[in-house]
């Protein structure tokens, strides 16, 4: 009996020490901005056929998720590890240009923005951090905004500068976080990386709408597929069409994330 | 397998062991369970996801309680007029395709992408109407964060419309008893030969 008396105080003192481990801050506390709710015609004309999309208020994080940042997280939760990860959850190239499972090391500054991580294992950040990714609708909603406006996206010189982006080879190497903040605060929302959205597997894009005619193709129930609404906006539409041909499991070495919590009033 | 008789944990963490293994063999059913016990899951097994299910009984379980035999998994929501009930026919056609021994060990699971709307009476509703045999079917519900990662891990996508109806992928996914992905079928209109087949040879390699 004692010995099992003293085993349930180990495990008692075990179950705290890790609830303190899971609460405890990491270093410099995360910066989130304020975003007010507000409508959006999303460039989606699914959405847009419903009528501009509601959007509550939320906070999202001024910047995108750093190598210094996923760096605590990974050292405090061994299961995401690249070595631990199971398939399922992150594929053979997670982390890859860290040094080590624990360890940065010259391809992977702390003041870069975090790639090569899962949708699972971005969830898992930002639930660790009592938030969770953006929905598409909320990081398209903040990425419309320039540094004055709330939506920029009809304004030519906007798209011209975010498209020439778009053009930069893949492989160059990447910018610290901290670009020029929009009207929100927010940096980095275009010239950095591509980010994981909460539902990126709703992106349902079809290639050809002909595939929607024959009833044993039929893969999506109820309405066709998305087709992509606003041509002009090809920025915007290129990051759907990578987000929706991704699995969960998937990693590139230009895809990173950034976390939003729900709610108003949450600015810190 | 760990040699029995010699441990690598301490007396606590023992006791600790055992009364997870209990409690493991409690949801898992006897047999099933006893066969996988100990063995670690493979680093591609739907069963790493950790994910609070509810029946149409109102009973929870965890997903990985399934680990032991093969499965039969997709995702509905019960109020789709179209697709869903396409793929309760496939289901029960495709069991048909199997021998009365077969079918019992293949369980169906479907969880519905729709939680706000399918309660726990709603499940009972489409087991009723279906005229679902619940030797072999579960309908189930979790949170919508869980949808989101479950389906992920299966590779589903799904989208929410206005009119409170779901875009979706319809696939019938058969797991192995180890819950790794042994083959998938997109045809819902009529029995996918080739995916029966490998049923049968699913279950064959079971026995082994």
């Amino acid at each position: 009996m004692q010995a099992a008396g003293q085993c349930g105080r180990r495990l008692a003192a075990l179950a705290l020490a890790t609830a303190a481990l899971a609460v405890a801050p990491r270093g410099d506390a995360a910066e989130y901005a304020a975003i007010p709710a507000g409508s959006l015609a999303s460039v989606l004309a699914g959405d847009a056929d419903a009528g501009p999309a509601r959007i509550d208020a939320f906070a999202m994080r001024t910047r995108p998720v750093t190598n210094a940042e996923f760096l605590a997280f990974v050292t405090g939760e061994r299961k995401w590890r690249r070595a631990r990860v199971p398939a399922i959850f992150a594929d053979g190239s997670y982390l890859n240009r860290w040094r080590g499972p624990t360890a940065l090391g010259e391809n992977a500054k702390t003041d870069q923005p975090v790639v090569s991580v899962s949708w699972f294992a971005a969830q898992a950040f930002c639930e660790a951090e009592g938030g969770r990714l953006p929905t598409w609708q909320e990081w398209e909603y903040v990425a419309a905004a320039d540094a004055t406006h709330r939506d920029a996206r009809s304004d030519p010189a906007w798209r011209a500068r975010i498209l020439a982006w778009y053009s930069h080879p893949s492989g160059a190497l990447l910018q610290p976080v901290g670009g020029e903040p929009n009207t929100y605060g927010v940096r980095d929302m275009h010239g950095l990386v591509w980010e994981w959205v909460d539902d990126f597997n709703s992106l349902l894009v079809s290639v050809d709408s002909r595939d929607q005619g024959d009833p044993d193709k039929l893969q999506f129930c109820g309405a066709g597929a998305i087709s992509l609404k606003d041509r002009d906006n090809y920025a915007v539409l290129m990051r759907v069409a990578l987000l929706s041909s991704l699995g969960a499991a998937d990693t590139t070495n230009n895809l990173g994330f950034r976390c939003v919590r729900p709610g108003a009033g949450e600015n810190k | 397998m760990r040699p029995s008789g010699t441990s690598a944990f301490p007396p606590c963490w023992r006791l600790a062991l055992i009364i997870l293994a209990c409690v493991g063999a409690a949801a898992g059913g006897g047999g099933a369970a006893a066969a996988t016990a100990g063995r670690p899951l493979p680093a591609s097994s739907l069963y790493q996801l950790e994910v609070p299910l509810t029946d149409q009984n109102g009973l929870g379980f965890q997903l990985d309680a399934r680990r032991g035999q093969p499965l039969l998994i997709t995702m509905f929501y019960s109020s789709c007029q179209f697709a869903c009930p396409r793929i309760m026919d496939a289901l029960k056609r495709t069991q048909a395709g199997l021998t009365p021994a077969e079918r019992s060990r293949v369980p169906v699971l479907a969880v519905t992408f729709d939680p706000a709307r399918d309660d726990v009476a709603a499940l009972k509703g489409v087991i009723d109407g279906h005229r679902l045999d619940t030797a072999s079917w579960t309908l189930a519900r979790t949170d919508p964060a869980n949808v989101r990662k479950l389906a992920a891990a299966l590779r589903i996508k799904y989208r929410a419309l206005a009119d409170g109806d779901f875009n979706h992928t319809s696939v019938l996914i058969l797991l192995d008893a180890d819950g790794r992905v042994a083959g998938k079928t997109f045809t819902i209109g009529a029995v996918d030969p080739v995916f029966v087949r490998l049923l049968k040879k699913t279950l064959a390699q079971a026995d082994k």
